[in-house]
């Protein structure tokens, strides 16, 4: 069955056409890679898939319902959830809360409960700070679960975010350049955490990276855009052999 | 549940302590009218701080017209009282719905805004409130309204400012509290999040609203006379003063700056002429050595307190048998 399906996008800023025919079909359980040069249109695509923009043209269903003119927040909903390119973590907050923000959509209690400490809102704040820490453990974030995100160091920060992601329960997730900023160890290290991922929620992950090791490595499918349109789709293997791939963005000698 | 209980125990014991405190001196006349006018106001000041830092503090709009909402909800409740009569509680809270409803009408439209344009359309809308009340003859117009019979009182407005506080604390440490503060810290994330941050923010103003109509059906209820220009630009920004002054995003810090600041200009009025300077200057000062605000982003607490104590007596146990074990 498939999760997502993309057909036909186009974006118009003005006169600029920054993405046009894109067309993607995530299924279960998938790991798909989105790569491109910079400015090719990726995160534009992953703005119109969560709602940030409203494609011109083109429809995008997700299990089957169409989600024109949703907003972001109620695609959460449809259990879409992303992370950004630049960190865009609750600074201010605890690492806990962050991670807590992520349940309020399914929220048990209203206004009424949590003013006049109603039973139900102790319940369900058990529930929460219990699936909040089991999560943060997993993540081996569970030591620092009352530390400001901020003063986290760049690489958990970074895992903060797919933490706070995943704790709204989706069935896609969407990585923006989870590796940027990271060295070849670590990036290895998230590799095997992607994967992991994927195999322990199962979810389906699509996730635009600029490091061909990360993406090729663990990637079944890749989605090769430029200006704003598919160059190549295909597994790993074909798309490094693609001489419109090695010509607009992998170069003449892969070095991978 | 024993928990529980022991905590709303350390919460309510202090609570009634003080208000016994200040009643008894009220009641044994030791404090006199101008003292207890003073805690009124305090009182009445926190309400509506406490209120603007919802919408400031932990929501992160900036809004600016706070005074146009007490106005709202003074005149309101003026009304009910001398045209139909009504009992005292049902028309504080008919001024604070007013209030409220105008929070909406003006949030809807405004709330799309951010940070300065925001803050300069609320202003506008504080100031649409004011010249609106001078024009409205039957509110009494420039001259004021007077013959408010006097229903307001100390243990009154106690409880309602406690009561008042204790909902924003409990609303804040919920998830309704949560969603309000991932408004402030990352509107675009909170909406990939899950959060409808245009209802979290409309909700902190509508509530603001609320309690800061509340506030002006008690002034209106103690003073027994509305001013229109009472409630101009200046009580919005001293208003805003206290939010910013205490600490953004902190109601004790908003309720301590409020109390300070209504007691200073007071203390300060033996030496008149050097009164508001005084006064400005420690704003700067303050400003200066403590940008964050009196309290930051923290909160007192009693419970705090009393876990902190019972932390540094088991630390000092601990290092005790250490130092015998050594």
């Amino acid at each position: 069955m498939s999760l997502l399906n993309a057909k036909d996008l186009v974006i118009k800023f003005g006169g600029l056409t920054a993405v046009s025919g894109f067309n993607l079909n995530i299924g279960e359980n998938e790991l798909i890679g989105l790569i491109g040069p910079n400015g090719a249109g990726k995160t534009t695509v992953f703005n119109m898939l969560t709602g940030v923009y409203q494609p011109t043209s083109g429809e995008i269903e997700i299990m089957g319902e169409k989600t024109k003119g949703l907003k972001p927040y109620e695609l959460t909903k449809k259990q879409i959830a992303r992370t950004f390119q630049n960190i865009r973590l609750f600074k201010q907050l605890s690492v806990i809360d962050n991670v807590k923000i992520s349940f309020n959509y399914k929220i048990s209690y209203g206004l009424f409960n949590c003013i006049f400490r109603l039973p139900g809102y102790y319940k369900e704040e058990e529930r929460i700070l219990q699936k909040s820490r089991e999560l943060l453990k997993v993540f081996g974030l569970l030591e620092k679960e009352n530390e400001l995100a901020t003063n986290l160091p760049y690489g958990e920060q970074r895992k903060l975010e797919i933490v706070r992601a995943l704790a709204a329960e989706p069935k896609i997730l969407l990585l923006d350049e989870p590796a940027a900023g990271m060295n070849p160890q670590e990036t290895t290290e998230l590799m095997k955490l992607i994967n992991w991922i994927k195999e322990e929620f199962k979810i389906s992950i699509l996730l635009i990276e600029h490091d061909m090791k990360l993406v090729m490595g663990i990637c079944q499918r890749l989605v090769v855009l430029d200006h704003g349109q598919v160059l190549a789709e295909g597994t790993p293997e074909k798309i490094k052999k693609d001489p419109k791939v090695i010509k607009a963005y992998l170069g003449e000698e892969v070095a991978v | 549940m024993n928990k529980k209980f022991k905590s709303a125990f350390l919460i309510l014991i202090p609570i009634l302590l003080v208000f016994a405190v200040l009643q008894s001196l009220i009641s044994f006349e030791i404090l006199n009218n101008y003292y207890t006018q003073i805690l009124i106001v305090i009182c009445i000041n926190i309400i509506l701080a406490v209120g603007l830092n919802m919408i400031i503090g932990f929501t992160g709009q900036l809004a600016l017209g706070h005074a146009g909402f007490m106005s709202v909800g003074g005149y309101a409740a003026a009304i009910l009282t001398l045209k139909l009569h009504l009992p005292f509680p049902i028309v504080l809270l008919a001024g604070g719905l007013v209030a409220a409803l105008f929070g909406l009408i003006i949030g809807i439209p405004t709330l799309r805004l951010k940070g300065d344009y925001l803050a300069i359309s609320t202003l506008g809308f504080g100031e649409i409130i004011r010249v609106l009340i001078i024009n409205i003859d039957s509110l009494g117009g420039a001259r004021g309204l007077a013959g408010i019979p006097k229903e307001t009182n100390f243990a009154i407005v106690f409880f309602i400012t406690v009561g008042i506080i204790l909902i924003i604390r409990n609303l804040m440490t919920s998830s309704h509290g949560r969603a309000m503060l991932s408004v402030r810290e990352d509107e675009i994330a909170a909406e990939a999040m899950g959060i409808n941050t245009t209802k979290y923010k409309i909700m902190a103003f509508v509530m603001a609203a609320f309690f800061a109509g509340i506030a002006g059906g008690l002034y209106a209820h103690y003073f027994m006379f509305l001013d229109p220009k009472s409630f101009d630009f200046l009580k919005s920004t001293e208003i805003l003063t206290f939010v910013v002054l205490g600490g953004m995003g902190s109601i004790s810090g908003s309720a301590l700056a409020a109390t300070v600041l209504t007691i200073l200009p007071e203390a300060l009025r033996p030496i008149a002429e050097y009164r508001m300077v005084i006064y400005s200057a420690s704003l700067i000062l303050l400003m200066i050595f403590r940008p964050q605000g009196l309290l930051g982003t923290k909160e007192l607490s009693s419970l705090k307190i009393f876990n902190f104590r019972k932390n540094n007596l088991m630390k000092v146990k601990k290092g005790g048998t250490k130092d015998v074990a050594a």
